[in-house]
């Protein structure tokens, strides 16, 4: 199985690079330079996860992770950085990224978490699902 | 001069220390003088005054007590030998009209009255008859003085006009001193007779002694012309001329002061005795009369003198324990200075390694990325060119990537601990990390490193980054001790439940006992020729006091120098270590 996933960094070259290794990585990645870019973005498709950067100009990772969470609180996030502090860290899982990790990151490890995201993900879907029919069940009187 | 150094507070010696921004803000040893010098003169000034008024006004008044009690004495004394003569010259004239010249004519009525006479009055020798011719017709006593001629003697003249006679003290024919009285009778017919009496002069002198004199007094009589009449205690023999000057008449006592030959001061009372030729003299001798007065001021002075002293030494340790206070609030002010400074300068340093760490590592991510890529194409496509070549090339360039982004980590981690915070800390991790920053050091300089952390060290709370500068400096202290291929011991262990114990030893070239017990005085460095602040062993005993811990050294000149530093696994005070 595929998985879908959105990249939000400020630095283009990068944006390019991960993507292409991203996706030899059999993944459906999209890209966006821009907080406000990602946040669209993050809104018209079904992502299994979003790849942030923590230090953007204009908006940075920390409320651009708020935003993307208010609008959808199932979608995983890892946010990715140059350099974080404690605080930075301890703030960014308060609002429920998945994990945070420091550039350069391994790409292995990163997928390894995409992986993990994804499947967190389906399990959460797979609850709806189950919830949703029983409740289904319960109002048709099965 | 040890001793007194012992003494000496320690603002004494660096009183007038550098200039610029850590300078102090007074001069001590002025401050100190100033202080001594003004408390002592608002102090001792009235003292000495207030002292000086009363020794002056106690030596006045014991002065004039002196004369006063001489002169009381003197008109007491005058009083008695005048009342002495005059009772006796009265009971004569008694004698002498209640008897006429036949009855006493009679040797045996003259020896009754006599008799009754020395019941009376004591003091009388004998007793005479003389009629108007000077002719003593009636005589009773020890001597043949019967049919004795008086008619050319001063006194037969002068008791013809006066009608009583008092005498000045004669040896006489008798060879005894005595005096004569007489009274004389007239009567209607012009005619007269007389009544002469001899006294004895013991009476005089008994009389003279009762008074009570103190400051060895010395009383006795004198006639008009200074001849001595009575026996003296201590000047010269009876019937000599008095070694003074003899007084002018006068109805009073009179009080002078005077020298002898031996030069010392003397009190001289003298009383005229009316009716009679003799003068009451008084000497007293100063010096004994002021021997209470000196008592009195050798007390005062006694008590000036102690009360000066404490009043001194009072003064001394207040202004010297207050001056120091101030020098030693002024030194902890300067250190607190440097080391906000100090820490100032290490916050910047870490902010600046921080900055420089996060732009090179967005570079570096994409250094990665990119030579991740490269290595992706060969791996994953089949365009590109299958050279095994080229992929060690990329791991290589990725293991750059790697060792790059762990020296960034690195720097970043240490900066970001500068700010104070508690957490969970391994000893050991900390100290591996600080070595990670000596170790191309050591390489270097051939110097061995053996670390040995004991395994029952859990992890404990305290703060990262103190700890980090206190190793940080110590070591770099213990490196800079040591020349090149030295060895460096660090040893780790739990001291009962409380405390986990660092011990850090190098074989460097130790330092000195003086050295040592000022290795915590800020600016005490023996590295000031190669740039050392002297604030680094300072900085370090103050970040250990605030995790509650203890630091201890021992060294040996030429052989090497172990720091002990003891911290507690459960902070002691965590109010202290926000602060």
């Amino acid at each position: 199985m595929t998985e879908k996933i959105l990249l939000i960094d400020d630095e283009e070259d990068f944006l390019a690079v991960m993507s292409e290794r991203m996706k030899a990585r059999n993944m459906e990645v999209s890209t966006a330079s821009s907080a406000k870019e990602g946040l669209e973005k993050a809104d018209s498709g079904n992502y299994d996860a979003v790849i942030l950067d923590l230090m953007m100009p204009e908006m940075d990772g920390i409320e651009t992770l708020k935003r993307l969470k208010e609008k959808n609180p199932d979608l995983e996030v890892i946010l990715l950085t140059g350099h974080a502090t404690i605080k930075q860290g301890v703030e960014a899982m308060k609002l429920g990224a998945l994990d945070l990790l420091e550039k350069p990151a391994d790409i292995n490890s990163l997928t390894d978490k995409i992986h993990a995201a994804q499947a967190k993900k389906m399990l959460i879907v797979e609850k709806k699902n189950e919830e949703m029919i029983k409740k289904i069940m319960a109002t048709k009187g099965w | 001069m040890s001793i007194l150094n012992q003494f000496k507070p320690e603002f004494w010696h660096n009183s007038e220390l550098s200039t610029g921004p850590f300078r102090q803000m007074f001069n001590y040893r002025r401050i100190w003088k100033i202080a001594v010098l003004l408390i002592s003169l608002v102090t001792l000034l009235p003292l000495i005054f207030i002292t000086s008024i009363d020794y002056n006004f106690t030596q006045k008044s014991i002065d004039s007590e002196n004369l006063l009690r001489t002169l009381r004495i003197g008109s007491n004394a005058k009083r008695s030998i005048s009342f002495f003569l005059s009772e006796r010259i009265s009971a004569l004239s008694f004698v002498v009209r209640t008897n006429n010249l036949q009855e006493l004519s009679q040797p045996e009525n003259l020896g009754i009255i006599l008799t009754n006479l020395r019941d009376s009055f004591n003091g009388f020798v004998d007793l005479g008859v003389i009629d108007q011719n000077g002719l003593q017709i009636n005589y009773v006593g020890p001597y043949p003085l019967e049919g004795k001629d008086y008619r050319d003697q001063e006194w037969f003249k002068e008791i013809k006009k006066k009608g009583f006679y008092i005498s000045e003290v004669f040896l006489g024919f008798r060879n005894v001193p005595h005096l004569i009285i007489a009274a004389k009778h007239s009567l209607p017919d012009g005619s007269f007779y007389i009544l002469r009496a001899a006294l004895d002069t013991n009476r005089f002198n008994e009389l003279l002694s009762d008074f009570e004199l103190s400051g060895r007094g010395d009383a006795f009589l004198i006639n008009h012309a200074g001849v001595i009449q009575t026996p003296t205690l201590y000047h010269s023999q009876i019937f000599e001329k008095i070694p003074y000057s003899v007084p002018t008449y006068s109805t009073h006592t009179e009080i002078r002061e005077e020298k002898n030959k031996a030069k010392e001061d003397l009190i001289i009372c003298s009383a005229f005795i009316p009716d009679s030729p003799y003068i009451l003299i008084i000497v007293k001798k100063k010096d004994d009369l002021m021997k209470s007065w000196r008592e009195t001021r050798f007390k005062l002075i006694i008590f000036l003198v102690i009360s000066i002293s404490v009043i001194l030494l009072v003064i001394l340790g207040v202004s010297t324990y207050m001056v120091n206070s101030m020098y030693l609030l002024d030194q902890r002010r300067l250190s607190t200075l440097h080391q906000v400074e100090y820490s100032n300068k290490l916050a910047s340093i870490g902010r600046l390694a921080a900055g420089v760490a996060h732009e090179i590592n967005n570079p570096l991510a994409i250094i990665n990325e990119k030579a991740g890529l490269i290595k992706d194409i060969i791996t994953y496509t089949d365009t590109g060119p299958k050279n095994s070549r080229i992929v060690e090339l990329i791991d290589s360039v990725l293991a750059s990537v790697e060792r790059c982004g762990k020296i960034t980590k690195r720097l970043l981690g240490f900066a970001r601990h500068i700010d104070s915070a508690i957490e969970n800390v391994q000893l050991g991790n900390i100290i591996t990390e600080v070595l990670g920053f000596l170790h191309k050091e050591a390489e270097y300089r051939n110097i061995a490193i053996k670390i040995n952390v004991a395994d029952n060290i859990p992890e404990f709370q305290s703060d990262r980054g103190k700890l980090q500068q206190i190793f940080l400096n110590i070591i770099n202290n213990a490196f800079s001790a040591m020349s090149d291929g030295g060895c460096l011991d660090i040893r780790v262990w739990r001291e009962g439940e409380s405390d986990v114990v660092a011990s850090i030893t190098d074989n460097g070239c130790g330092m000195s006992e003086g050295d040592l017990g000022k290795i915590y005085e800020p600016f005490y460095s023996t590295k000031t020729k190669t740039g050392g602040t002297g604030l680094g062993l300072s900085i370090t005993y103050g970040l250990i006091q605030e995790l509650g811990g203890k630091i201890h050294v021992t060294s040996r000149l030429g052989a090497g120098t172990t720091f002990t530093i003891t911290l507690p696994l459960k902070p002691a005070n965590p109010a202290k270590q926000d602060s």
